[in-house]
């Protein structure tokens, strides 16, 4: 029989010591004793113990590119919010505000269908996902989304840039802007409809801090392509936006459970971190500077850019917690403990 | 709710019960499967942690057998008796090692394989986020991806609570056990059971399947292999039941498994009303950014 005892600790970055006889009481460390006595049965996932296979994911690794998803989300969420800001502006009459935002909505949704498209395994059968509608599927329900949203997007833009049939621009604009609150929420179920920890135990606030995320980001484009003069509620709808991002996102890192920690760690820890200092600097910039077209637009980059941080933020802490079987197992571990202690109760 | 249950008086569910107390950890199912399937290679890789170097399932790799080493008895060896202090040297001799020595002398070790497959699940997440409809479930209630539709969107892939399916690179579509749809239809068992020296892997009408699982399992406990256990086989779990389900002798995670798994799909109403709430706040919310005056 081999001495050497090849079990799963050892992956975790405890060698097997050349010694390690097996169960020879004089050269076996106090602590490998312990470890080798903790019976797989007696292992609690309460004492943050859990047993996997050699360390080894139980769900395999997502194959999305996070540039091309995260920017899919992004991109989706600020042309859905720029739409529904540009909207309310054309309905108020603000065409300067009205107007910068109806052509970031057609860029930005261009760009996030793009990126969608890119991302597929056979980009050339993209049409397939107009095959069915499936509501069990969030993509199939973004794909037809996006097939109604995207055209009056594009009329709602084409129409500003040429003057060519006003009446019928500010009707695409309408339409574009109801429609736009579902490109902006839609991607939120479509992340957690996964087995991914971190993003499946997230579900409830997933949609909000997606949506207000993109309303900073919409409202930050605004500050960007308005005269001050106009962009009074492209101001508040950043202002507004960016306090309910972070207030959401940071109430959805601590309940989401074990897999919230991951939010503030490695690279997802990294883009939230910068997600919320842009998203906060760029609101206080939106205050501070409002009487300055300079210092708007600077703020409303900084909005823009904190809310594609939030999406690779969002896309890594997944990633992250897909890597680590900790966050599959233990979860599931201690429902079932509790279910099965619940059952032995009742017997 | 699959057409297939509905319709199921005639054609009843097929599947597999893989009974790891039986593995010999051979890997001719993993052979098997990639000859009949014509599964191209996944990696001539050296993993350094066992006698395993398939890793886990993928898109190239349908069967993969699982060999975890433990310091463990087997149930009915266990002595209790303070036995640990004994060696066994594993020195040379002419008898067959272990032969002279009493069980509780032989030192605790104890080896589990495992034959690990798609699950094919009677609620399956993979079928339920499809957005082309290329996944499905087939006559038999199985799970298959149907290759000229699918266009490696790649959703199916985290979707899945065991982490079976994934997306062959140099093919861009998503792959997996089809449960041998072409053999099956044709009367034929699928391939790895069909090479399974030991009968581990056992194909047939699942209702047969755990009728006999249940005689085995209580068998085995009989025996005194008290940490035996099935995997998979209740219907009223997260996922409705496996069409592939397991014996198992520790932990489903030793073997890499999830211990609970839920189809993602049961929160996708709740997922769905929440978005919805989402969207209405933010219209009101915009809505409110034009009510301050005219700046």
């Amino acid at each position: 029989m081999s001495t050497s005892d090849v079990t799963e600790e050892e992956m975790h970055g405890q060698k097997p010591g050349r010694d390690a006889v097996t169960g020879a009481a004089g050269v076996v460390g106090e602590q490998q004793r312990r470890e080798r006595d903790a019976r797989p049965s007696e292992r609690h996932a309460d004492d943050g113990e859990f047993a996997s296979y050699y360390g080894r994911p139980v769900i395999n690794a997502i194959v999305w590119e996070a540039p091309a998803i995260g920017g899919y989300l992004f991109l989706g969420g600020l042309a859905g919010a720029s739409s529904a800001l540009a909207a309310g502006a054309e309905l108020t009459g603000r065409p300067g505000l009205a107007r910068p935002l109806r052509y970031t909505a057609l860029a930005a949704i261009s760009g996030s269908t793009a990126a969608l498209i890119y991302d597929l395994g056979r980009p050339e059968r993209f049409l397939n996902m107009l095959r069915v509608f499936k509501p069990t599927s969030p993509m199939s329900v973004g794909s037809w989304i996006l097939m109604g949203y995207g055209p009056l997007a594009g009329v709602s833009a084409v129409t500003a840039l040429t003057g060519w049939f006003p009446r019928t621009g500010r009707l695409a604009t309408y339409g574009a802007g109801a429609m736009g609150a579902l490109v902006a929420t839609y991607t939120a179920p479509l992340v957690c409809d996964t087995a991914v920890p971190a993003w499946h135990e997230g579900y409830r606030y997933m949609p909000f801090v997606f949506a207000s995320s993109a309303v900073a980001a919409a409202g930050g484009a605004g500050l960007i392509g308005a005269p001050t003069e106009q962009s009074g509620p492209a101001r508040r709808a950043a202002v507004g936006g960016a306090i309910a991002e972070t207030a959401v996102s940071t109430a959805m890192e601590h309940r989401m459970g074990l897999s919230g920690e991951l939010y503030g760690r490695g690279t997802a820890g990294r883009y939230m971190r910068a997600a919320k200092t842009l998203t906060l600097a760029g609101a206080a910039g939106a205050v501070l500077g409002r009487r300055s077209r300079v210092a708007s637009a600077l703020s409303g980059a900084a909005l823009v850019a904190g809310s594609a941080c939030t999406r690779l933020g969002v896309f890594h802490a997944g990633r992250q917690s897909q890597e680590d079987p900790k966050y599959t197992v233990v979860p599931q571990r201690r429902r079932r403990d509790a279910r099965e202690r619940a059952e032995n109760a009742q017997v | 709710m699959n057409v297939s249950t509905d319709s199921g008086a005639e054609q009843p569910r097929l599947g597999f019960f893989t009974d790891t107390s039986v593995c010999i950890g051979c890997k001719a199912c993993e052979v098997a499967c990639k000859e009949w399937n014509m599964v191209p290679e996944d990696g001539l890789d050296f993993t350094g942690m066992s006698f395993d170097n398939t890793g886990g399932l993928s898109a190239d790799t349908w069967r993969h057998v699982a060999f975890v080493e433990q310091r463990e008895p087997l149930a009915h060896q266990e002595t209790g008796l303070g036995r640990r202090d004994t060696v066994d040297l594993g020195m040379p001799s002419f008898e067959l090692p272990g032969a002279s020595a009493a069980p509780e002398e032989r030192g605790e070790f104890r080896w589990l394989m495992s034959s690990d497959v798609c699950k094919h699940c009677t609620h399956a997440a993979c079928v339920d986020v499809c957005p082309t409809g290329a996944l499905f479930h087939t006559e038999f209630d199985t799970v298959v991806v149907q290759q000229d539709i699918c266009n490696g969107c790649g959703y199916c892939i985290p979707a899945c609570p065991y982490g079976v399916i994934d997306r062959r690179e140099d093919d861009g579509r998503a792959w997996k056990c089809t449960l041998c749809y072409d053999r099956v239809g044709d009367g034929l068992e699928p391939a790895c059971a069909k090479a399974c020296p030991t009968d581990s892997i056992q194909f047939g009408d699942l209702d047969e399947l755990r009728e006999r699982a249940a005689q085995r399992l209580e068998d085995l406990h009989g025996a005194g292999v008290s940490s035996a256990r099935l995997y998979g086989e209740d219907p009223d779990d997260g996922v409705g039941g496996n069409g592939a389900f397991f014996l198992l002798l520790d932990e489903p995670e030793v073997y890499g498994l999830p211990p609970d798994p839920v189809v993602t799909t049961r929160d996708l109403p709740s997922m769905w009303r929440h978005a919805g709430a989402a969207a209405v706040v933010m219209l009101a919310g915009v809505a409110a950014t034009f009510l301050g005056g005219r700046k």
